[in-house]
């Protein structure tokens, strides 16, 4: 469902997508059956001259039915839901696979700072490439980041790779994520940050590892 | 009962310590403040709108003032509206009414809470106009950046809003005490706690479920106050403190807080709706243990708010497995309030309109939470407009709907006269309808990725796209229009006030206590004290020439 409104561009992408679409057929279910009681029961018992009300309390095992049941189903639902959910959970976020390359994501008022690791794949080496505001990553490559920030918390956000991730100052927090589909993205942060909040956009960039390479020749020609 | 002295105006109306005096000065607070929250919402909704352009009534909308314009809408919304109009001010107004006795049993300790209450709400109407400019660190005023004037850039906005919410908090511990005790000590004789009308349970869980959670925060918020003004670093990771920290105070005071509101509100259901289908309420003592039930789970959920936060994500599960719980209790309330109406005799006055309005948009609000309290799709939703429609469905229902049926079902006992019923189906039809327009675009523009607090998305080329822009627009219209048409209602509220047919003790032909006093009731409540003889919702028993039987009345 979300994929009709942003692409998916990495693997965690297609498990949220799927978790969305379970969790939207089970609550729809719920929300479809009760509204449709909810109006039955306003149409079929307005109040029509000489009819009187019924007296049910309620107490009764074979009234309280009525509640039961269907709260037996919801807990059904709610379980099969956290089952859903902490699989992806696990296989998106708690689970970090093995990186191929790592990257370094530096936060501040109001600008990103990326270290990409440079043609070597290594960070902290010499070829480490500094950019503001400009990502570029490989496809069909595991990414660890690093995240941290300067001053106060914002927020990594990446829609089109479903990855959302606060950068707290005075921490590092790593994750992760693969691309798999080319293309350039927005990257927003998501935590009120300031006046510059909606100053920070940051595009993503992600390519083949032919144009990564290329990419890296171009700025070292600039001397970048 | 000593008849009541001959009072001047002051102590009459200012300092009075009758809890319906205290009751309806909180209510005209709370809808002064609406009014207030409203049109911060109609400037930045219009500068979502037509970024840039000048706002009528307003200007051009500046960053700083657009994080200024949502940070207070927020805070005022649910400090100043929610929580004035369903607890102190409904609470107050007919708790004593409700449990028949004569007024609150610390009435100096009521009139304290909102003179507190009355300097916060100055406090942070001032806090707007100061050098700076309010405070726009978001309604959750996480640190660093709520901490220190070199981030936030709102060196006088930031204390004063500081001290205005926790001056808040404090008037409503004040109030909680009142209102627990009172319930506590006294009742009417006969009316045991099974008698007790289900929005007096409601609003005595929801000030322990307050009390019990708002001391952390109220210590989180002398300490971040203390980083703004003392220089001291609890918050500041440069200097050993921890931003996080406040984010668990904020959010275990946070996330109760939702059911704090809430369930009065589901309180003021369950009278109307058992009113106007003139049915006995469905399982009652199952309603009254799930309100506990969710009470208590509302302490275990707050995490849910920082999945993302760099919490360990193993506890993340936990979170989601709680918060996942307690939408069965909610459910099952759900359930059995649709239940009531079951072989009832409905009839759709404005106030019931407004309560089935309540379940219905309730609904949305409820399965969208599920959406969020998962925690891998909440890696996405999160601070999207995902989650401002989704909590907008919770609190509009909660604040507006279910305050506009308590409004006009209490209204003929508020003041002894009736609302005009064309004029209040006109308003709540001009007001659901845009709700729902305003809404379900924000849906989905969340699902679309658009984030939260952001005065233009230009920069974004994902978001800054026609169908999307189209979005915004349909739900700025549609807010416009439902804002217009609450016009209606103050028309017909002052109209109905001075003007209005007049209205008999028991207009509605009710069980409840408050309904055996006169319209509107005099200083110490009732002429004869009551004795209660059964429980509150004894309609259409079988048997009896009419319909209802109120608590009062011998067999």
């Amino acid at each position: 469902m979300i994929s009709w409104l942003v692409p998916q561009a990495s693997t965690s992408a297609q498990h949220i997508d799927w978790l969305f679409t379970l969790i939207l057929v089970t609550v729809g279910f719920w929300f479809l059956l009760a509204q449709a009681v909810l109006f039955t029961f306003i149409v079929r018992f307005r109040r029509k001259p000489g009819n009187s009300a019924a007296y049910i309390t309620g107490e009764k095992k074979e009234e309280k039915r009525w509640i039961s049941v269907p709260h037996a189903f919801v807990i059904v639902c709610d379980v099969v839901l956290i089952a859903g959910a902490i699989w992806v959970w696990k296989s998106v976020k708690q689970d970090l696979p093995p990186a191929d390359e790592r990257i370094r994501i530096i936060a501040q008022q109001w600008a990103w700072v990326f270290v990409h690791p440079g043609p070597d794949g290594q960070l902290d080496t010499d070829d480490d490439v500094r950019t503001v505001n400009d990502l570029h990553v490989k496809l069909d490559t595991t990414y660890h980041f690093e995240l941290t920030s300067r001053d106060v918390v914002h927020s990594f956000s990446v829609p089109a790779f479903r990855l959302k991730q606060d950068a707290v100052p005075g921490r590092v927090v790593t994750g992760w994520f693969r691309p798999t589909r080319r293309g350039t993205y927005d990257i927003q942060c998501a935590e009120i940050c300031g006046i510059g909040h909606a100053l920070m956009p940051a595009r993503l960039t992600v390519e083949t590892a032919e144009e990564h390479a290329a990419w890296y020749g171009s700025r070292s020609a600039q001397g970048g | 009962m000593q008849p009541a002295h001959e009072q001047s105006f002051w102590s009459r109306y200012v300092f009075s310590t009758d809890h319906k005096v205290i009751g309806l000065q909180y209510l005209f607070t709370g809808l002064f403040m609406g009014v207030v929250g409203a049109f911060l919402a109609y400037v930045f909704r219009m500068q979502l709108a037509f970024p840039g352009e000048h706002v009528p009534l307003y200007g051009v909308v500046t960053p700083l003032q657009y994080n200024a314009l949502v940070t207070n809408h927020g805070a005022i919304m649910i400090f100043w509206v929610a929580m004035p109009i369903l607890i102190a001010g409904l609470g107050n107004f007919l708790i004593p009414l409700m449990i028949g006795c004569d007024d609150m049993v610390f009435p100096r300790l009521n009139r304290l809470s909102y003179q507190i209450f009355f300097v916060s709400t100055v406090l942070i109407l001032v806090s707007l106009f100061v050098p700076g400019g309010g405070f726009g660190g978001a309604w959750t005023a996480y640190p660093p950046l709520s901490a220190s004037a070199q981030f936030n850039h709102t060196p006088w906005g930031a204390p004063l809003w500081l001290i205005a919410v926790a001056l808040e908090f404090v008037a409503f511990l004040l109030g909680g005490i009142n209102f627990i005790t009172t319930v506590m000590n006294a009742r009417a004789p006969g009316m045991g706690p099974m008698q007790i009308p289900i929005f007096v349970w409601m609003v005595v869980i929801a000030s322990i479920v307050f009390m019990a959670s708002v001391g952390p925060l109220v210590a989180g918020a002398i300490m971040l106050l203390f980083d703004q003004l003392l220089g001291t670093h609890f918050y500041d990771p440069k200097a050993g403190g921890d931003p996080l920290l406040w984010q668990h105070l904020f959010w275990f005071f946070g996330h109760p807080e939702v059911y704090v509101v809430l369930l009065p509100a589901l309180g003021v259901v369950a009278e109307v709706i058992t009113v106007f289908s003139r049915k006995k309420l469905f399982a009652y003592k199952t309603i009254l243990y799930t309100s506990f039930a969710t009470g208590v789970i509302s302490f275990f959920v707050w995490a849910h708010h920082q999945f993302v936060a760099g919490i360990d994500p193993r506890m993340a599960h936990l979170f989601t497995i709680t918060t996942l719980i307690i939408s069965i209790p909610i459910a099952e309330m759900t359930f059995a309030f649709i239940a009531t109406l079951y072989g009832g005799s409905i009839e759709l006055r404005t106030p019931m309109l407004w309560a089935l309005a309540f379940i219905a948009e309730f609904l949305i609000g409820g399965v969208t939470g599920i959406f969020l309290g998962a925690n891998a799709t909440d890696i996405y939703l999160h601070d999207s407009y995902f989650v401002v429609a989704h909590f907008h469905y919770t609190f509009f229902p909660i604040a507006i709907i279910a305050g506009f049926a308590a409004l006009t079902f209490w209204f003929p006992k508020m003041f002894g006269r009736h609302m005009n019923e064309t004029l209040g189906k006109i308003h709540f039809w001009g007001t659901i309808i845009p709700f729902n327009l305003i809404f379900i675009p924000l849906f989905v523009l969340g699902a679309a990725g658009e984030h939260r607090r952001i005065y233009s998305y230009e920069h974004f080329s994902q978001l800054f796209t026609p169908g999307l822009q189209n979005l915004r627009v349909l739900a700025t219209v549609a807010l416009v229009v439902m804002l217009l048409f609450q016009f209606v209602f103050f028309y017909n509220f002052i109209r109905s006030l001075f003007w209005g047919e007049k209205a008999e003790a028991n207009p509605w032909r009710a069980n409840t206590l408050e309904w055996a006093a006169p319209s509107p009731p005099p200083h110490g409540n009732f002429a004869e004290m009551p004795t209660v003889y059964r429980g509150p919702y004894e309609y259409s028993v079988p048997g009896r020439p009419v319909d209802f039987w109120p608590q009062h009345l011998p067999q």
